[in-house]
């Protein structure tokens, strides 16, 4: 989709939830969840551990499906969409897992190559330089050559998220890309997640429990409750910290402090 | 993308020694972007030129191609000792390109595999080899200590485990040691009677049948099987965690691993596959009646009692000696292969692969000594 047709969507909305119930098996995880999350947001899932958010990450990009409610990605209902058109959409995604999952039998630069060779007619030559691209832009370059075991867990992350990036996606997804990293990668980190944005107008989704991080780059959020079941609040994290009418958010936002 | 969106470069010099790049279009990653050698050529031939400059404004998309190319000119200036001016791109593409040259390149070549030549080749196997083989040396010894400390019930290992490894390479290796039991007596059966028919002796099915099963098919046939079975499950077991870092994680908490994890495995393969060859024996046993009751006219009393005159103690001891050995070896391969494996998932793959091959071989190789030394003891 070129950014022209991006700015005809009438409202706004690139996904759309509309009263999710998800579960495994009979375990209801979260309910009731409806919200938007609009073009060129960075928008931040928040809550306690345990609460769903990574749950609700693996709904999000396709991998499960809610036991009851509508998703819309583009206006399209995605679950009463053919396979085919599912296949498209998720090509539009860009995952970041929350444990890295870089596959442990190729190198990082193969895994960054991979699905640029699956989905791009590009060159050999060409994909090397996207692949030494993205990895400088994790500051990762000169790791062509390692594979995922020989190297740390906070280099791992940040080579999954090259590789998330590898097809300039319409659409990132990150499950905690901060966690296991140094305060500098954390803010280089948020420094390239707005860059996405701005430049490549990416629409990005985070799941990250890093104040600072929320409060510099999020411009809408969901804080999901764990003792409800239900998401509390949602809007811009800035406002939510001072605004929200529920305590727990604001202590949660402030942490700990009421 | 499109590949009929317009794009273009072109090339101008002025009297300063600048070379401006204009850049037009679409500059969204695909396959016939400008190549940055074009560039590399004009440096080439016009070697005074002292700076590299950028004309962006017709510029209508961007992304990852264009970031590449620039990244491509950005070295070419480096190596030409050319000055880079960036200031006429877009705002959004300095700040990408900024945060690529972040962090400076990591330089330390990786160890990665050269290539070698015949005779280095052939030196590394048998470095490996022997290296290979002082490890499981090393790996026995470490057994032999589980087992001393298990005996002096000073082992490490949690009773429940155990009987739940029992239980899988046990009761539930049942039907398919049951049907390849029962198929292999049949062959038996058959490839011997056919010969003693032509004598009139075919109540020496029962000799053939009940000493082939219970000295060497019986034991030979659950021994691969539970290769195939159990061990392979073990080497995946103990290799998946080894991924995870979970045996690193025994050890810090001061649990040996070989007590914890492989002891169980041992002890349940060294219970199990006897009992499980003394069941296929039996199966083969009554499958060899069948065909010599049904096919070759022989009263199924009559092959009872020739069953029970071939059969003695000594034959059930050599039968469950080689079971024993047997099972020992599976473990012993399987648990081998998978605390060996390596932190990837073909590694996993790989371990469980080494693991069947591993206990196969070394089945084969100690049936046929086991045989021998037997022949000689005259048992
Ligand atoms: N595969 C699964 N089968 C059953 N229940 C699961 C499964 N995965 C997660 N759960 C349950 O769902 C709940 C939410 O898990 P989830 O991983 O989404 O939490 P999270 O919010 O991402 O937590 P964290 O911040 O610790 O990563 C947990 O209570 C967990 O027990
Ligand atoms: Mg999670």
């Amino acid at each position: 989709m070129t950014a022209l047709a991006r700015t005809q969507v009438a409202d706004n909305a690139h996904i759309k939830l509309h009263d999710i119930t998800m579960a495994y098996g009979d375990v209801v995880i979260q309910r009731d969840l409806t919200f938007d999350i609009n073009h060129e947001d960075i928008f931040i899932i928040m809550g306690g551990s345990g609460c769903g958010k990574s749950t609700l990450l693996k709904l999000l990009i396709g991998l499960k499906k809610p036991s009851s409610g509508n998703i819309e990605i583009d206006d399209v209902n995605f679950w009463q969409s053919s396979l085919e058109q599912q296949g498209k959409t998720k090509q539009g995604f860009g995952v970041l897992f929350q444990s890295g999952a870089l596959w442990s039998s190729l190198t990082l630069a193969e895994n960054v190559a991979l699905p640029l060779e699956e989905y791009t007619k590009l060159s050999r030559k060409q994909i090397e330089e996207v692949i030494d691209y993205k990895l400088s832009l994790v500051g990762l370059a000169g790791y062509q050559n390692f594979y995922p075991s020989e190297i740390s867990g906070g280099m791992q992350k940040r080579a999954g998220l090259a590789r998330a990036m590898a097809l300039d996606p319409e659409i990132l997804f990150f499950d905690e890309p901060s966690a296991g990293l140094d305060p500098l990668s954390s803010r280089r980190l948020d420094d390239l997640i707005l860059e996405l944005r701005e430049s490549l107008k990416t629409t990005i989704v985070v799941v990250t429990h890093e104040l600072e991080s929320i409060f510099s780059i999020g411009n809408n959020s969901v804080f999901l409750d764990a003792e409800t079941r239900t998401m509390i609040a949602t809007g811009n994290p800035n406002k939510l910290r001072t605004d929200c009418p529920v305590a727990k958010v604001r202590e949660f936002l402030n942490r700990g402090k009421k | 993308m499109s590949s009929n969106e317009y794009y273009s470069l072109a090339v101008s010099h002025d009297e300063v020694d600048a070379l401006t790049l204009t850049l037009v279009g679409d500059w969204r990653l695909q396959s016939d972007l400008p190549a940055a050698i074009v560039i590399q050529r004009y440096l080439e031939e016009h070697s005074n030129t002292q700076e590299i400059v950028f004309n962006s404004i017709d510029i209508t998309q961007w992304d990852t191609g264009l970031c590449t190319f620039l990244l491509n000119i950005i070295e070419l200036g480096n190596s030409h000792n050319t000055q880079i001016n960036l200031s006429g791109l877009p705002e959004g593409v300095r700040r990408l390109i900024g945060l690529a040259s972040a962090v400076p390149q990591f330089k330390q070549t990786h160890n990665s595999k050269k290539q070698q030549g015949y005779i280095e080749q052939l030196g590394q196997f048998v470095i490996d080899g022997t290296k290979g083989a002082s490890e499981a040396l090393h790996f026995i010894g470490e057994i032999s200590i589980a087992m001393t400390r298990l005996l002096r019930g000073k082992a490490q290992y949690k009773p429940n485990d155990l009987l739940l490894i029992i239980q899988d390479v046990g009761p539930r290796a049942l039907p398919i040691v049951t049907l390849i039991s029962f198929l292999v007596g049949l062959i038996l059966a058959y490839m011997g009677a056919v010969q003693l028919q032509q004598f009139g002796a075919q109540i020496f099915i029962a000799d053939l049948v009940s000493i082939g099963m219970v000295r060497e098919m019986g034991a030979l046939m659950t021994g691969i099987i539970m290769a195939g079975r159990t061990g392979a499950a073990f080497a995946a077991q103990l290799g998946t965690m080894q991924v995870n870092e979970e045996i690193d994680a025994l050890k810090t908490f001061g649990v040996a691993p070989i007590e914890y994890l492989v002891l169980p495995r041992m002890l349940a393969l060294i219970l199990m596959v006897p009992l499980l060859t003394l069941y296929g024996s039996i199966v083969g046993m009554f499958a060899g009646m069948l065909i010599a009751v049904f096919a070759f006219d022989v009263g199924s009393f009559e092959y009872y009692t020739q069953t029970l005159r071939a059969l003695d103690m000594q034959q059930v001891f050599v039968g469950m000696t080689k079971a024993t050995v047997y099972g020992v070896i599976i473990a012993f391969a399987g648990c081998w292969r998978g605390m060996q494996c390596g932190r990837s998932a073909s590694a996993v793959g790989e371990a469980t692969t080494s693991a069947v091959v591993t206990s196969i071989v070394l089945i084969v190789v100690a049936a046929s000594m086991l045989t021998i030394i037997f022949q000689v003891l005259g048992i």
